[in-house]
């Protein structure tokens, strides 16, 4: 701002003084600095800074907002194989709300969202404030071990876990046989939702309780010297300073468990392969859109399910983002 | 980060802590002591020892993966030769998976770095028409399903040819709003608009402002977001899985799941099985060693975030 100006007066001065030697000349010589004026502050104003953002929004336009409005556009239409592609408004979505298949993937990512979430959130805290009390000694060894599963790639974790439940080569078999014990019954239908909840709650505990030790952290000391003199137990510090402080940091792991229990992918993906005959296509909602898309070459009906998923989990967070904000302002 | 470094000095935090851990230690007691130490042990057991196995399973061949204990090592090491089979198998097509997921990771993590930090920067320090609509829609997007926008990318990306090239897999990954919504916030806490207007005022162009002054000092949050991005690109499955149907072109992650599908389809040839853990093992060796020195970012990544919220 100050150099602009500082030409600005400059210019001025120069104009004045060219006005005054040659004043039938004029009328064009001091038009031309204000336009010049103009153009720098515009420059500095919106040009300069749409410059800087052109390589974010350029990417971001293509790869976020354009293939949405082209799915968006695509969810409209009916390939068939007879008559091309047809326009159907909303038939398409009109068939996902009443296609069973789409609902039963929804109902078991919602049971993972109900019971793995809050016990894994749960875990997570826990363990945080554990670390967090002057309880604990070797924080640094915990904390990573802990944080370790973070750097694996869900897709190893998944195939690692998928060995470890293994009846042939996986160790809880092999110790379960040294007892005459049945083999614990990880891959069967009944037991493989807990199966994978337990592939999510071991790869992303550590990560939540990250978030919510550095949380933890940033709280100055200061705040619980007073409660300590009046006696306060740790177990009522964390309840009543603690948890209410780090309670953006609470929300923040729960919205990130909401989008990635509700579009969950990965671990049955790789599930499939080892047990085909108890996941189905339609698993998990982004599996059967998936399946849908690139099995089947239903593209359009695949949009579709992709947006009313869309739908779900933005409504699912943002009802949760509203019911803690409400309780916020109590 | 900011946060935590503007906290009174380390020093007088460590003393108050001191003094208090004597006091609870008085009154905790041992057995409540014993029993959080015992709880915090199961739970590290818990979360390495699928890594354990990984280690000892690598070591041994096909048979006695199936003949062993599996969390103990057999009593002949086959480590070296697994090594080889995964390096040799299918004419190296291992060294390829490894050579794509390095390269697409270190791509992408520049690219999206410096595209993220320049335009954290400019909505952090400049100001102009639209700012807070349009970074409203950029974190908007982050609500939106990462892999819900998969399926429209790989159409988008073949109407315009891009799929099965390594374009397909970095170009996507370049854009990350969250790492715009991080530089943003660490911008407006590490920059002081003095420094900027004195800069101004010597006549140094936004550009060198921003290049030769801001740069360097939001380098910390910069590499928070290398790492991240870095992470994300080497873990990434969905993507490529979407946009690659050339083994030529898969990351590690997708190749291993390939492997792992072979595996359990023809379990009459078992081989497979020492490949796809071997191979497991090789591609979590780079992220952990960066993980374990690098730890600093990481977290300072994972909390600068929610520190604001």
């Amino acid at each position: 701002m100050i150099p602009s100006r500082h030409m600005a007066k400059h210019s001025q001065t120069e104009a004045i003084q060219q006005a005054i030697e040659v004043q039938e000349l004029a009328p064009p010589a001091s038009g031309l600095p204000s336009a010049l004026r103009l153009w720098r502050r515009w420059r500095q104003q919106a040009v300069i800074p749409y410059l800087f953002l052109l390589p974010f929004l350029l990417l971001f336009s293509f790869f976020i907002l354009v293939p949405l409005l082209y799915a968006l556009w695509t969810s409209f239409f009916v390939e068939r194989l007879i008559g091309g592609t047809t326009f159907v408004g909303l038939q398409n979505y009109q068939e996902v709300l009443h296609d069973g298949n789409f609902w039963e993937g929804v109902r078991n990512v919602l049971l993972l969202l109900f019971t793995q979430v809050p016990l894994m959130l749960g875990l997570a805290l826990g363990l945080a404030l554990l670390l967090d009390s002057q309880i604990v000694r070797l924080k640094t060894i915990f904390r990573l071990g802990y944080f370790l599963p973070y750097a694996i790639p869900s897709v190893i974790g998944a195939l690692l876990w998928g060995y470890l439940y293994s009846a042939h080569i996986g160790p809880f078999a092999q110790l379960a046989e040294l007892l005459h014990w049945p083999p614990p019954p990880f891959l069967t239908a009944a037991g493989l939702l807990p199966s994978i909840a337990n592939i999510l709650t071991w790869q992303w505990t550590g990560y939540n309780m990250v978030i919510l030790y550095a949380a933890l952290q940033a709280i100055p000391p200061e705040l619980y010297d007073a409660a300590r003199v009046d006696g306060a137990s740790g177990w009522e510090i964390a309840r009543r300073i603690k948890i209410p402080l780090i309670a953006p940091a609470i929300v923040l792991t729960v919205v990130f468990s909401i989008i990635g229990t509700l579009q969950l992918f990965n671990e049955p993906q790789i599930m499939t392969a080892i047990v085909p005959n108890l996941i189905q296509d339609h698993y998990t909602p982004n599996l059967y859109a998936y399946n849908l898309a690139f099995t089947n070459q239903q593209y359009n009906y695949a949009a579709a399910v992709s947006f009313v998923l869309g739908a779900v989990v933005f409504v699912f967070s943002y009802v949760f983002m509203l019911v803690t904000y409400r309780r916020g302002q109590r | 980060m900011a946060r935590i470094g503007s906290l009174p000095a380390g020093g007088s935090i460590a003393a108050t802590r001191q003094t208090s851990t004597r006091a609870v230690g008085r009154r905790g007691g041992w057995t409540l002591r014993g029993l959080v130490l015992l709880f915090l042990v199961l739970m590290l057991v818990y979360f390495v020892i699928p890594l354990f196995w990984l280690v000892v399973s690598a070591t041994k061949t096909n048979d006695e993966l199936f003949s062993t204990f599996g969390l103990w090592f057999a009593p002949d090491f086959h480590l070296l030769e697994n090594l080889h089979d995964v390096f040799t198998y299918d004419d190296g097509i291992f060294v390829t998976w490894l050579t794509n997921s390095a390269y697409y990771a270190v791509v992408s993590a520049l690219g999206a770095s410096l595209i993220a930090t320049l335009a954290g920067y400019t909505f952090a320090k400049l100001s102009f028409p639209g700012r807070e609509l349009v970074f409203a829609i950029i974190l908007g997007s982050i609500m939106v399903p990462n892999t819900a926008l998969a399926i429209p990318t790989y159409l988008v990306l073949s109407k315009v040819g891009l799929v099965n090239t390594p374009l397909a897999i970095i170009l996507p990954s370049l854009v990350t709003p969250f790492g715009v919504y991080l530089m943003r916030v660490y911008a407006e806490q590490a920059l002081p608009d003095d420094l900027l207007d004195a800069a101004r005022v010597d006549g140094a162009s936004e550009w060198r402002i921003f290049w030769s002054i801001a740069l360097r000092l939001l380098a910390p949050g910069f590499v928070t977001v290398l790492l991240l991005t870095f992470v994300g690109t080497w873990n990434n499955f969905f993507l490529p899985l979407v946009v690659t149907n050339n083994p030529a072109y898969y990351p590690l992650t997708v190749g291993l799941a390939n492997w792992n599908q072979l595996s359990q389809a023809f379990s009459g040839s078992r081989i497979l099985y020492t490949l796809v853990i071997t191979g497991s093992l090789i591609s979590v060796i780079p992220l952990m060693i960066g993980f374990l020195f690098l730890q600093r970012y990481w977290q300072g990544g994972l909390t600068f975030g929610s520190l604001r919220s």
